[in-house]
């Protein structure tokens, strides 16, 4: 067994056991983790396929972008204040379990890095047309994949109007919000009266 | 391969891109339009379906590729597509009273339901795994957002969710099964998949293993037993407008979709899917129409009669044959333009905000509107399969396909079953007839003419297109055979 394909089989068996453990945990935070883990070790196994420019997508993404929202809103959903303020302490063992396991990860890319050199694989079609991987995604999508990628445009459009459709409510008739174009549109007339009225004398009563 | 996107690919690919632009625009437009005025919507929707389906048959020579080969337009995909518009446009035209009733009546549901449609017609279309999965998606996110369009009913977020877990479940199997074919035969393209896939081949197992999630993945689409457990909750929890969508065109979209998949694509492993579809055909007759048996609602009915109808579908394509494919098109096609009917006579007699999808609500309705009951009783039995009726020449056709592939005792179950299916058809038809009414009175008909003039034709349509089904069926035949 090649020491590629050792890598391989690690880095899979790691993911689909934490993918397992995303749908089985209670805990959602660690669910969460766990998907962490689960994309990182998707993306080692794209960077052994040397597919950087996917690897690096996916962390940068998914890991940095989305999961810490994902998390933000797992633990704002548990709006009871003293778990939100023992939360770090409580969570920070497993939190370390996970970065562990993409130390681990990382560590041992790095290693079959140094070990193996970095000559490309058999088949790859960016060494081949001797571009970088980044342009030759670019080149595929917005040519061969042109189709595709603006139909996936489109679905995104659809989930836009989807989602505004499902959730925005117009305002109720007897809401007392304030419109601000309203607010500024006032003049004088509409707020001010001025009364006339006789000049009268009032009698001062003096001490009784 | 390298790609340069020039005039005749957009040429081509002209009726998904008009539609696309027409749904952009009705969604600006929809914007500007007081909800007095939002026919004009409807009638710009309406507008948009016609024109692209004018756009669709523009005579074209012979099967053109675009896009790398990506996009295929031949004569199934025109006929599908044409199919597609025009129930879709059946679909609208009864979705209006309606909507209008339980103030549905919003631009979102037309939107929606237009880019439902190009998704449908882009799977019509696809030669290549990734496209194919784009438009079902595409579908599938817009019936979704449908589903769950009358946000204050729990019964409908119920179906929503229910639709949008067990659809996302159907994706993932349907993308697994892709991802090993792709594995297996290195190309996402149906053409070389099917060049790879008829050599000798030492992957063949992996191969095997993705044409069997493939056929698991569109059997859920398709709504076959045992994946049928979504249809029934989502058929009877989403507004009969949506229902009435859900049941007609994107049936014709899964045949297209097994179409492609089985035919173009995965055409040598024949023998391997044939086995698989014989058996889910068996089961969705058997479940479909002896659960059917037991509804008192409706529109559950109708979804479990769906299943059975799925399960003839499923005959035709089990043979493989030419005039299998060809069979079960012919099918697709009249299902959805029957279920349209119903669905729209259901629209009918649902007034003031009430539903209609009760049997009982059907009792004694040749009393108070003979017209009415009669197309009702042209859809049961065009449903039923009664000669003269369409539905007897689509069972026709796909009993033959099976029997003229070999598959003697599948055409026998789907015989016997058609028979115990005629049973709760029969049922609506004797509850309109001979039943006392619940309520005398003749019931108000919707003052929108263009929703009864249609409803008559398309009720017509089932028994003419049964007596003069000569052209249809050529026109499925010529366009079927590869």
């Amino acid at each position: 067994m090649s020491i590629e394909l050792a890598l391989f089989w690690f880095f899979a068996a790691i993911a689909t056991g934490a993918a397992v453990g995303v749908i089985s945990v209670r805990n959602s935070v660690h669910a969460a983790l766990l998907l962490v883990l689960t994309f990182f070790s998707v993306a080692c196994v794209w960077l052994l396929a040397k597919a950087e420019f996917l690897a690096i997508a996916l962390v940068l993404v998914y890991v940095g972008a989305v999961m810490v929202l994902f998390l933000f809103v797992v633990m704002m959903l548990d709006i009871r204040t003293d778990i939100v303020r023992e939360g770090f302490a409580r969570y920070l063992p497993f939190a370390i379990l996970v970065a562990v396991a993409m130390l681990v990860e990382m560590l041992a890319l790095i290693g079959w890095r140094r070990m193996s050199g970095v000559e490309a694989p058999a088949v790859d079609p960016a060494a081949a047309a001797g571009v970088s991987h980044t342009e030759w995604i670019g080149q595929a999508l917005f040519t061969d994949y042109l189709l595709p990628f603006e139909i996936a445009a489109v679905i995104l459009t659809v989930a836009i109007i989807a989602a505004i459709a499902l959730t925005l409510r117009p305002r109720k008739a007897g809401s007392k919000a304030q419109d601000p174009g309203r607010q500024v549109l006032v003049r004088k007339e509409d707020r001010l009266r001025v009364v006339k009225m006789p000049a009268e004398r009032v009698e001062s009563e003096g001490g009784r | 391969m390298n790609v340069n996107v020039g005039m005749a690919d957009l040429m081509s690919l002209a009726p998904e891109l008009f539609l696309l632009g027409a749904a952009l625009s009705i969604l600006m437009i929809d914007l500007f339009v007081s909800q007095q005025r939002r026919g004009l919507t409807h009638f710009l929707s309406l507008l948009a379906l016609v024109l692209t389906a004018i756009l669709t048959l523009r005579p074209h020579t012979e099967e053109i590729r675009v896009f790398g080969g990506m996009f295929v337009r031949d004569g199934a995909a025109d006929l599908l597509k044409v199919a597609m518009l025009v129930t879709m446009a059946a679909v609208f035209v009864y979705a209006k009273p309606y909507l209008r009733d339980r103030g549905l009546f919003v631009g979102e549901f037309y939107v929606l339901a237009l880019f439902g449609t190009l998704g449908m017609m882009l799977m019509a279309s696809s030669a290549n795994l990734l496209l194919l999965y784009l438009g079902l998606e595409l579908l599938a996110l817009s019936s979704y957002a449908l589903v769950a369009l009358n946000r204050d009913s729990s019964l409908s977020s119920e179906a929503a969710m229910k639709y949008f877990v067990l659809g996302a479940l159907a994706s993932g199997m349907l993308l697994y099964g892709m991802s090993m074919v792709y594995g297996a035969t290195g190309s996402l393209d149906f053409g070389s998949i099917h060049g790879a896939a008829s050599l000798a081949y030492e992957n063949r197992n992996l191969l095997v293993l993705g044409v069997t999630f493939i056929v698991v993945g569109t059997a859920f689409k398709l709504g076959a037993a045992p994946f049928h457990m979504w249809l029934p909750d989502v058929y009877e929890g989403s507004p009969t407008a949506v229902t009435l969508f859900l049941a007609s065109a994107p049936k014709i979209a899964a045949f297209a979709m097994a179409y492609r998949l089985l035919g173009d694509a995965l055409g040598p492993m024949a023998l391997e899917w044939q086995q698989m579809l014989a058996v889910l055909a068996v089961l969705s007759l058997a479940i479909g129409n002896l659960a059917a048996i037991m509804q008192t609602n409706l529109k559950r009915m109708l979804a479990y009669s769906t299943v059975s109808h799925i399960g003839f579908l499923l005959l035709g394509l089990a043979s493989g044959t030419n005039d299998g494919f060809a069979a079960s098109m012919f099918y697709a096609i009249t299902y959805a333009i029957g279920a349209a009917a119903a669905f729209g006579l259901i629209i009918l007699l649902a007034r003031n905000g009430r539903e209609a999808d009760q049997i009982a609500d059907f009792s004694g309705l040749n009393q108070r509107n003979p017209w009415y009951a009669l197309l009702m009783l042209m859809v049961m039995a065009s449903m039923a399969g009664v000669p003269i009726w369409v539905g007897f020449v689509a069972k026709l056709a796909v009993l033959k396909a099976a029997v003229g592939a070999g598959l003697l005792w599948l055409a026998i179950v789907g015989a016997v079953f058609a028979v115990i299916g005629a049973f709760y058809y029969l049922r609506v038809i004797k509850v309109m007839y001979f039943d006392p009414p619940a309520d005398p009175e003749p019931f108000a008909l919707p003052d929108d003419r263009p929703f009864r003039i249609l409803l008559s034709i398309n009720g017509l349509a089932l028994l003419g297109l049964g007596i003069f089904a000569g052209p249809l069926w050529a026109w499925c035949l010529e366009v079927a055979s590869r």
